[in-house]
């Protein structure tokens, strides 16, 4: 008896340990969250503008005017996941990983943005052209090459589309994973969502929409500084709502996993009371037994 | 008197917006000044100041490269650095000089990429530099 008291003890001791460390984790992740959601949607004003001042230049230019605008027959395609670095958020991954699978291996080549996504890449023998680090609060500058890698791939003529698998940060318990296609940049009517503006949005559409511009200089020179920057910021706002997917995520995950451990903290220490009441009510038989026998 | 609404947006936020009587941008093509009632134009800016007029007074802001877009009753300005002459930081702003340009002393060890990225980075705190002693000298 006295050897199974100590196992329970045993246990209810690492199962507290266990649920300090993932309530830290959780604290952790929920101020994370915070800022990364702060940081998510203060880039929404300027991806609405950016994203009014593409639709005002694409109806001054013609079709086709710029190589990033046209679409060619799809031979080679390429994808950027963008993945967590650590795990211990839930099904996340998973989910994401799901959505890469959907591509043709043998048609594709892979970026890899975040280790979970670079380490299924690898399992699956998958192509993977590049990559890349980020670290925990990226800057435009990070993702900048990030997507200027993509741009340079499809511009050579190597790939003939570019889509982005990352997570939309929806709100803190809904995160989906999405496939967007960044390049050719096809219709600019959706562009408008590219910050996943689920809020209504702060800035309402105006006559001006419909205005025809004067371009200073040429419209070639604008659309040619105009296009790029819009990649890379839509790849800029993706990356930065996937970190705020994957601080809300795990900070969701951690929770249950402490909420998970106080319940068996308690079903154990019941446990141990039960084994315990129960030795001590052996002992004490054993006790008056033997006083009875004597006596 | 016809007002232009002036909005200047960077990815972290939306530094300014007010109805002005006319705003100077550092175009690519040379500063340009807006009036209200201007005909729509879009083009892009360089990092330098931009001066707004609203009734008697001035305002100045120091601000990277980006776009613009003007309409008759709206001017637009899109991006990546803005901020107002009095919060400039100057020994900030002098120390990243500094550092973007011993950076570029060493530019044959940079990459493309990185050396684009300290260029502009050196443009726009000699903007705010620029910017602000011009003020403090007035």
């Amino acid at each position: 008896m006295a050897a199974n008291t100590r196992d329970i003890r045993r246990r209810i001791k690492s199962v507290k340990n266990t649920s300090q460390i993932t309530k830290a984790m959780q604290m952790v992740a929920a101020a994370k969250m915070r800022k990364a959601q702060q940081v998510a949607v203060a880039g929404r004003a300027y991806a609405e503008l950016l994203a009014r001042v593409l639709r005002s230049v694409a109806a001054g230019a013609e079709e086709g005017a710029h190589e990033l605008l046209s679409a060619r027959e799809v031979k080679k395609e390429l994808v950027l996941v963008i993945s967590t670095d650590k795990g211990l958020c839930g099904a996340l991954n998973t989910n994401l990983l799901r959505e890469v699978a959907k591509f043709d291996p043998a048609k594709t080549i892979f970026v890899a943005c975040g280790r979970k996504g670079l380490q299924y890449l690898a399992r699956t023998n998958r192509t993977i052209a590049a990559e890349f680090e980020l670290r925990d609060a990226p800057g435009f500058l990070e993702t900048k090459s990030v997507a200027k890698f993509c741009m340079d791939k499809f511009t050579s003529g190597e790939v003939d589309k570019v889509t982005v698998v990352f997570t939309d940060f929806v709100n803190t318990l809904t995160q989906t994973p999405k496939a967007k296609v960044i390049l050719p940049i096809a219709s600019l009517e959706v562009n408008v969502d590219i910050s996943g503006t689920h809020e209504t949005s702060s800035v309402p559409a105006t006559a001006g929409d419909n205005v025809e511009y004067a371009f200073e200089p040429a419209i070639g020179a604008v659309l040619n500084a105009v296009l790029p920057h819009h990649v890379y910021f839509q790849v800029y706002q993706m990356v930065l709502d996937s970190r705020a997917s994957e601080h809300s995520a795990r900070m969701v995950a951690m929770k249950s996993a402490t909420d998970n451990a106080k319940q068996l903290i308690k079903d154990l220490t019941l446990e141990y009371n039960k084994v315990r009441q129960a030795a001590i009510t052996t002992e004490l038989l054993e006790i008056t037994t033997a006083q009875m026998a004597l006596g | 008197m016809a007002t232009l609404k002036l909005e200047i947006v960077t990815p972290e936020k939306v530094a300014y917006s007010d109805d002005v009587d006319g705003v100077v941008i550092p175009g690519t093509e040379g500063e340009m000044g807006v009036l209200p009632m201007h005909i729509p134009l879009m083009t892009m800016i360089h990092p330098g100041e931009i001066v707004v007029t609203k009734g008697h007074e001035k305002k100045y802001l120091a601000v990277g490269e980006g776009f613009v877009t003007v309409d008759q009753h709206s001017v637009k300005v899109l991006t990546d650095m803005a901020i107002e002459w009095e919060a400039i930081d100057e020994s900030a702003a002098e120390a990243a000089v500094k550092r973007a340009e011993e950076a570029m002393a060493r530019k044959h060890e940079l990459g493309s990429e990185e050396s684009a990225a300290v260029q502009i980075a050196l443009a726009k705190s000699l903007a705010q530099l620029h910017v602000k002693r011009r003020r403090r000298n007035v």
